[in-house]
């Protein structure tokens, strides 16, 4: 497996929300990656220690563009460095596509899918977005995304615009929400989940993706709403 | 290796010969898992081994301790990267577990509540390498972290110690479980960093 570290250059940064950044790689031997994987990524300080992360791929071009958008912990040793201290023409390596599991192909079959993302989740169900609009895809598709503010929230203008007749996508606002905006403000419940995503009764397929504490409680709610284990898949990105 | 990225130090001080490479040292503990937690109750549990003339050895949660727990205390790593170390568990030895079953078979299948499986040697699971484990930092193990029961496997990555066991089955030829079949390595030996194949 160590031949299959790619070694990418940064090209773009740019800052997603307040505190994270969405940063273009091109990456010459990447091989392409289905919607919803995601790759390691390895830095090696001059003395030859070196860190790894797992980021989700939120965009790949043929060319080996590759897109991610990193959330900054503060106190990670990892994702600060990568939001506050890279830049254009640095270099570092990566891994992947890694996980075919928490995926979602155009055509695999006809459910609909629901998607439901905590902040920074949202990157790999955005994937997923993208490819069921370039497929022209009609499966139904719902995203139900939960940030603290509007300002919070990960590929915003990218998501109004993909959102159509096959594509709908509700927020959640935990902290603050857009000035007359007609829902509540707080934290995601099981009657509101209830409320805004597809009901067991149509079967759908269910993607959750965020940190550790979101996926589980989505997850167990998900189960109390009638929806079967096997059709609830997790990504959890960690923390409490 | 002449690469390296541009002003990244990283953090030090982590600096442990029981982390393996491309690893980092968690003091938390993180959780992973492919889908919805499975709540099982203890009254409900039950451990089948499985052999190949497909007669079931079965034990009930009393029965499984009153093989005896013995106290464990290991270093875990997980092919996220994070690793975490001396962690103290509590267990029953797989040794104890298959005293009694016979098999000609080298490879075994760990089923779990919830539909998870992974593979692995017969050898990996002799010999004070592998526990069922109940008790993890002196608490019963909670559902997020594969309560009641899970597999403890520390020398491979740990996604091979499969949360909520609930059988193995002895089987001829190494196949792949869950997260092998998506990829992961067959045999994840974090010190050879077998993470994919
Ligand atoms: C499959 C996968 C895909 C991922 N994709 C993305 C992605 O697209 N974008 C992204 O920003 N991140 C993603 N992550 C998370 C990412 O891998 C790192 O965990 C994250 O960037 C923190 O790394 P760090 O080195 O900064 O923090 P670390 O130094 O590793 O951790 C610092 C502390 O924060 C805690 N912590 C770790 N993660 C979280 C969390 N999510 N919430 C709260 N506390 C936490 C740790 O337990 C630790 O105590 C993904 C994780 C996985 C497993």
């Amino acid at each position: 497996m160590r031949s299959t570290w790619h070694s990418a250059t940064i090209v773009e940064t740019r800052a997603e929300t307040p505190h994270s950044v969405r940063m273009t790689l091109a990456v010459p031997t990447w091989p392409g990656s289905e919607p919803g994987s995601h790759l390691d990524v390895r830095l090696t300080a001059p003395d030859g220690y070196q860190a790894s992360r797992s980021y989700s791929v939120a965009s790949s071009s043929p060319w080996g563009h590759v897109v991610l958008a990193i959330d900054e912990l503060p106190d990670g040793e990892v994702s600060p460095f990568l939001v506050n201290e890279a830049r254009p023409g640095d270099t570092l390596e990566v891994h992947g596509p890694l996980g075919s599991y928490f995926v979602w192909r155009p055509g695999q079959n006809d459910r609909p899918v629901q998607l439901i993302a905590g902040g920074s989740g949202v990157v790999p169900l955005y994937a997923m977005a993208v490819a069921h609009d370039l497929a022209e895809d009609t499966t139904p598709f719902q995203l139900l995304y939960s940030v603290r503010t509007p300002a919070d929230a990960f590929f915003a203008a990218e998501l109004t615009e993909l959102a159509g007749p096959s594509f709908q996508v509700t927020h959640v606002y935990t902290r603050q929400a857009p000035t007359g905006w007609p829902g509540t403000v707080g934290r995601l419940t099981r009657d509101t989940l209830a409320a805004s995503t597809i009901p067991p009764s149509e079967r759908p397929r269910v993607y959750v993706c965020g940190s550790t504490g979101f996926a589980e409680t989505v997850a167990t709610w998900l189960l109390d709403l009638g929806h079967s284990t096997t059709d609830i898949l997790t990504e959890r990105f960690g923390g409490l | 290796m002449p690469f390296a990225t541009r002003g990244f130090s990283g953090r030090r001080g982590q600096a442990d010969t029981r982390v393996p490479p491309g690893q980092t040292m968690v003091e938390k503990w993180p959780v992973l898992s492919a889908g919805p937690t499975p709540q099982v109750e203890t009254r409900d549990w039950e451990l089948t081994v499985q052999d190949e003339t497909g007669t079931d050895h079965r034990w009930s949660w009393d029965e499984l301790h009153a093989l005896g727990v013995e106290d464990i205390t290991v270093d875990i790593h997980c092919v996220t990267h994070w690793s975490k170390l001396g962690m103290a568990w509590r267990g029953v030895s797989l040794d104890k577990i298959l005293a009694n079953v016979r098999s000609e078979h080298r490879y075994v299948m760990a089923h779990s509540y919830g539909g998870y499986t992974t593979n692995l040697p017969l050898e990996d699971l002799l010999d004070g390498k592998a526990w069922i484990a109940t008790e993890a930092e002196g608490e019963p193990l909670d559902p997020e972290h594969g309560g009641p029961a899970r597999l403890l496997v520390p020398h491979l990555y740990f996604w091979k110690s499969a949360k909520w066991v609930r059988g193995l089955t002895m089987m001829p030829d190494n196949d792949p479980g869950f997260w092998e079949q998506y990829g992961y390595h067959l045999y994840g030996d974090p010190w050879k960093e077998q993470r994919y194949r």
